[in-house]
């Protein structure tokens, strides 16, 4: 499977073409995905789109749902 | 123009008996590609069927017979002659300490993330909750690499001995059934076992595990943890009224999948009567039988325990409300993100109550998209 970069944050991490951006992004060692009105680390839960727990903001869309995006070369990634 | 909202098993179904028909049909779906949870990463044929992929559908008006969705393209308001909502399931999930610790996935939750490309390998994992699913999920970990702990089911050996009784008259689901036994041999299997806590700073590294009156820690780098399916049925409350809307039954997937035709044939207005259907439907009620939840985990969750993970809303401050909707009112809880998908089931195990406020937008949604749509409507009728 062709591998692609993200830049997550500003680091590159390296991703497989067809993940999802959480697949990716938990493979790669991120655990926290956002952090809950309480200032809690959170990540993803239900893998898929239901629960919200995955949101980050890609390619400067806020709260878009990891789980539920695929990896395309280059996105940019913020948490 | 018929419309499928779903393209899942049961979507799937419906859209191909939709075009046995001779009828044309558009598949509405959330997820970047059809499979829905069962069949996804697969590829998928839906003949002449117009697929809208990333698709949210926001709002139902049942008397216009509109949709309104939230696609790649922006907002779009479609007319539908008739509309079968095939929306699945979701899992449900049951607070305990630590439930919110990342590592901390559902059962379900977990399996769609290695379908789409988590790595797993070398992993520990404790696999919990409960229903046939878990034994899928454990074998689909075990096949990428992960060390599957233990399987730890809630339901009773004298409860389970109903549902392999029903298997044996099952030629499938016994060969499905027997895969995973080859897969999973040498896993331990605890029935009337349970997660009561996940713990460490910042991801889950130990699960507190309960059989009875014996109590273990489990060293893990994932836990999997689901209490079976609940259907995602928000959409069905838009539009309960209108003759023009069919709800498909949930169900495991054949079931969902004979349900989905029948829904399809429905719509094309060709109605087929279906035998195999009656016995899925059995099957489906002694599954949901030998899996019905144990009183004993209302007890889960502490007063401290987030019931509502959106709202980060404590049991302490749920116990003085006497119904979802006083509760949310004052606590808002159900009122985040995700509208009350993950908290409102929850709080139906735990306090009975049904979450009846159920209003559009399905989801949070573009403000634009409103607009957008709220213009061309009035445009419309003007």
């Amino acid at each position: 499977m062709a591998t692609i970069n993200l830049l997550v944050n500003g680091r590159v991490i390296a991703a497989e073409s067809g993940s999802s951006v959480a697949a990716a992004m938990l493979s790669s060692g991120i655990t926290t995905f956002r952090t809950s009105v309480s200032g809690e680390p959170r990540a993803p839960l239900c893998g898929m789109g239901i629960c919200f727990e995955c949101r980050v903001t890609i390619e400067g869309q806020d709260h878009a749902r990891s789980c539920q995006i695929t990896v395309q070369d280059g996105m940019v990634i913020t948490t | 123009m018929i419309i499928v909202v779903g393209a899942g098993p049961a979507g799937i179904a419906a859209a191909r008996c939709v075009l046995e028909c001779n009828l044309p049909v558009t598949v509405i779906d959330d997820n970047p590609a059809p499979g829905g949870q069962i069949w996804r990463g697969e590829a998928i044929n839906l003949g002449a069927a117009q697929l809208l992929s990333g698709t949210r559908v926001v709002a139902i008006d049942g008397r216009a017979r509109t949709v309104l969705t939230e696609g790649p393209g922006g907002p779009r308001t479609l007319h539908f002659s008739k509309l079968i909502l095939a929306t699945g399931s979701r899992e449900l999930f049951l607070p305990f300490p630590g439930w919110t610790l990342p590592g901390v996935f559902g059962a379900g939750g977990i399996q769609a993330l290695v379908k789409t490309g988590l790595h797993v390998a070398g992993k520990r994992i404790v696999v919990a909750g409960s229903g046939p699913l878990l034994l899928a999920v454990a074998a689909l970990l075990r096949r990428r690499g992960a060390d599957v702990r233990l399987i730890a089911e809630q339901a009773r050996p004298a409860a389970l001995f109903s549902f392999a009784a029903a298997l044996l008259t099952n030629a499938a689901k016994l060969k499905e059934g027997a895969g995973f036994a080859w897969t999973l041999a040498g896993v331990p299997y605890a029935t009337g076992a349970w997660v009561e806590a996940a713990e460490a700073e910042g991801h889950v590294r130990h699960v507190h595990l309960r059989q009875g009156n014996r109590r273990w820690v489990e060293e893990c780098d994932y836990a999997a943890i689901g209490y079976g399916l609940v259907p995602n049925d928000e959409l069905h409350s838009f539009a309960a009224d209108s003759e023009h809307v069919i709800p498909v039954p949930t169900g495991d997937v054949d079931l969902a999948t004979l349900e989905g035709a029948a829904a399809g044939y429905e719509a094309a207005g060709q109605p087929r009567p279906s035998a195999k259907l009656e016995r899925a439907r059995r099957f489906g009620a002694v599954l949901a039988r030998a899996f019905a939840l144990d009183p004993e985990l209302r007890s889960l969750p502490k007063s401290d325990t987030f019931v509502c993970r959106c709202e980060d809303v404590t049991l302490e401050r749920l116990c003085g409300w006497d119904s979802f909707r006083a509760a949310k009112l004052h606590t808002r809880c159900g009122m985040g993100p995700c509208q009350g998908r993950i908290c409102g089931p929850a709080a139906r195990f735990l306090f009975g109550w049904q979450d009846t406020s159920i209003r559009p937008p399905a989801f949070p949604v573009r403000i634009a998209s409103l607009v957008t749509t709220t213009l061309a409507t009035n445009g419309e009728t003007s």
